[in-house]
């Protein structure tokens, strides 16, 4: 039995198989990816679960992290805010450093693979020099379908060095000169957030989160954001409230490196003021196995963003058999189509009027949520992640 | 008859879609025309016929990618169902099936004082459609055989064989049919596989209705045994 033969019992019949027929013609193929962190972020998250996956079809993969200074991800940090729309001003000397810094890894590290893939903007400058014959793919994991032009252009000279660029969205494409494909992002249908859990280990976990059953529960897991908009959230609720005894549970992240998300924690607390209905729930970024329980616990999920880059949240809702309604905004209209696997909303009232609706329709909760499962499995599983990669590699090393 | 071996195997190919984006969009219904007269066919494709690959267990509430963004990111339901409508069967190849999407949006617009946009909605993004081919290495020689593997494989099998077959490969019946009549010699069971409209439904479905009737085939000849 192979790791990849665990997921059997979770994914479409078949599948397991067809991967298997997918690896055989990059069998062998030597596969770095090269990333920024291994610890904390979603493209760690997935590294984690694909690297043993690759590993398991018979592909030498290996995983590797760049190092730099404090400028160094000072300057990848404005990279990243400025590629998603928000103002910086990076300097010559900065950019300079960015530079420095890739090359300095470039030397530091081997190259030596059939395919090399490099995740974002931090490394994304190794690809300036090419340092293997294998095919050069740039994966980016954000929103940069609203970039601040400088910035992307001083970014594009290097992207478009690579053989292939990957985006999470159709949107997120840029003029380049290489193909673009488009591959989601996945979750992890056997990782602690996502795997089933007893009877035994969820009446623990909310019990030490002081979560009671007893009232229909819903639930946003999400950052203290105002893209995120839980202030949105607890309006709806309240105008459910009026008609139904519910709670609202409120789960997030700790906010302590980020001011504005301290300030989004203080408006939040003082909506929530006198509701012992309102819980917000402050989470260390481990914090898998509980949000696994109260996604389970949950009577209906919300994820009403703004904006938002794909919302992962949504799709392990969904694997968890809930309705779900999301804010129109990113990865999320890709996940809820709707009226059939979820509801996505453009307004607060618009989400207090589904979260009414499904209350007093119970049998389309059902429903929802099994047809939202039904989606999760087809569409955003590693599996399926997996799979994008096995093709996209004997694609490209046809020559094509 | 139905103890006949084939003389030729069918061998079940699966596949997978890379989906390539062309980083071109239109925002409202008169962009949508202009680029659909340029883009190229494997985009009329994805957008189109590979719908299904996507949609594989749960059929969306309109059957190809422009009716669904008309209906949906515009919120014009006229020619989302203008579009819905449209079987992309009927057309002898892909060329033929763009000049009609063409003539219906032209139509539609014609008959317009404004043009629909995508105020509220995302705009259409034009993609292409890479389909990398997966031999399964599983062959049938009887119908009994072909009834087990078929429920079992990956649904991309069905795809394969039915519209990659027909739309790319220039099968008609697809191929299914074809060994089905052409190794088995049953031109009735054939038939009735190649008349499946898969426009209005999932893969899942044509799957099941595929193996009934199999079924119904193998137990007319188990009574008459």
């Amino acid at each position: 039995m192979s790791l990849l033969d665990d997921y059997r019992e979770v994914v479409p019949k078949g599948t397991i198989d067809l991967l298997k027929c997918l690896a055989e013609q990059v069998k062998g193929k030597r596969v770095l990816h090269v990333n920024s962190t291994k610890l904390g972020g979603g493209v760690a998250e997935i590294l984690r679960s694909l690297m043993p996956l690759l590993q398991d079809v018979g592909l030498d993969a290996r995983w590797e992290v760049i190092s730099g200074n404090e400028e160094f991800f000072n300057t990848t940090k404005a990279f990243h805010n400025a590629l998603q729309g928000q103002e910086q001003h990076l300097s010559q000397r900065m950019l300079q450093n960015y530079i420095e810094v890739n090359r300095e890894n470039a030397r530091r590290l081997s190259f030596d693979a059939d395919y090399v893939v490099i995740h974002d903007p931090q490394p994304a400058a190794l690809g300036e020099s090419r340092l293997s014959k294998g095919k050069w793919i740039w994966r980016c994991h954000i929103d940069i379908s609203r970039p601040q032009w400088k910035v992307w252009s001083f970014l594009r000279q290097f992207v478009a060095k690579y053989d292939a660029a990957i985006f999470s969205l159709p949107r997120f494409a840029q003029r380049l000169p290489i193909p673009q494909y488009l591959i989601y992002p996945s979750i992890d249908p056997l990782s602690d957030k996502n795997r089933e859990l007893s009877e035994m280990e969820q009446v623990r976990i909310l019990s030490r989160l002081n979560i009671s059953t007893e009232k229909p529960i819903l639930l946003q897991v999400s950052r203290f954001d105002r893209f995120k908009d839980p202030l949105g959230v607890i309006q709806a609720y309240h105008l459910v409230k009026k008609h139904h005894d519910i709670q609202l549970v409120l789960a997030g992240g700790g906010a302590t490196d980020d001011p504005e998300g301290e300030a989004v924690l203080s408006e939040v607390r003082e909506a929530a003021r006198d509701d012992p209905d309102i819980h917000i729930l402050l989470l260390p970024p481990d914090a898998n196995l509980e949000i696994n329980a109260l996604q389970r616990a949950a009577t209906i999920v919300l994820q009403k963003s703004l904006r938002e880059g794909f919302g992962l949240t949504v799709a392990e809702a969904m694997w968890k058999g809930k309705p779900v309604i999301g804010g129109f905004a990113g990865g999320i209209t890709v996940q809820l189509v709707y009226g059939l696997t979820g509801f996505t909303v453009n307004s607060v009232e618009g989400a207090a009027f589904r979260i009414h609706y499904l209350l007093e329709n119970p049998e389309v909760m059902t429903k929802m949520g099994e047809d939202a499962r039904e989606f999760v499995r087809q569409n955003f599983l590693i599996t399926r992640h997996l799979g994008d990669w096995l093709a996209l590699m004997s694609y490209l090393g046809r020559g094509k | 008859m139905l103890k006949k071996i084939a003389e030729h195997p069918f061998s079940f190919v699966g596949c997978w879609e890379l989906r390539e984006m062309l980083g071109r969009s239109a925002r409202d219904e008169q962009q949508l025309l202009e680029a659909l007269e340029e883009i190229p066919l494997d985009s009329i494709y994805y957008h189109t016929h590979s719908f299904f690959l996507r949609h594989k267990y749960i059929a969306g509430p309109y059957p190809n990618d422009f009716a669904t963004w008309a209906a949906i990111q515009v919120r014009d339901r006229v020619l989302g169902e203008k579009l819905g409508v449209l079987d992309p069967y009927d057309f002898e190849n892909l060329e033929f099936l763009r000049a009609e999407i063409v003539t219906i949006i032209e139509e539609h617009l014609s008959e317009l004082q404004i043009i629909p946009r995508a105020i509220y909605g995302e705009p259409f993004h034009f993609m292409q459609s890479r389909i990398v081919e997966a031999p399964t290495g599983l062959k049938a020689r009887t119908l009994t055989e072909f009834r087990e593997i078929l429920a079992n494989v990956d649904i991309s099998v069905i795809y394969y064989h039915t519209f990659e077959a027909v739309l790319r490969l220039g099968r008609r019946n697809g191929d299914f049919a074809l060994w089905i009549e052409g190794q088995l010699g049953l031109p009735e069971l054939a038939r009735k596989i190649s008349k499946l409209d898969p426009y209005m439904t999932s893969l899942e479905t044509i799957r099941h209705r595929m193996i009934k009737l199999c079924d119904e085939v193998l137990e007319k000849e188990a009574w008459s045994r």
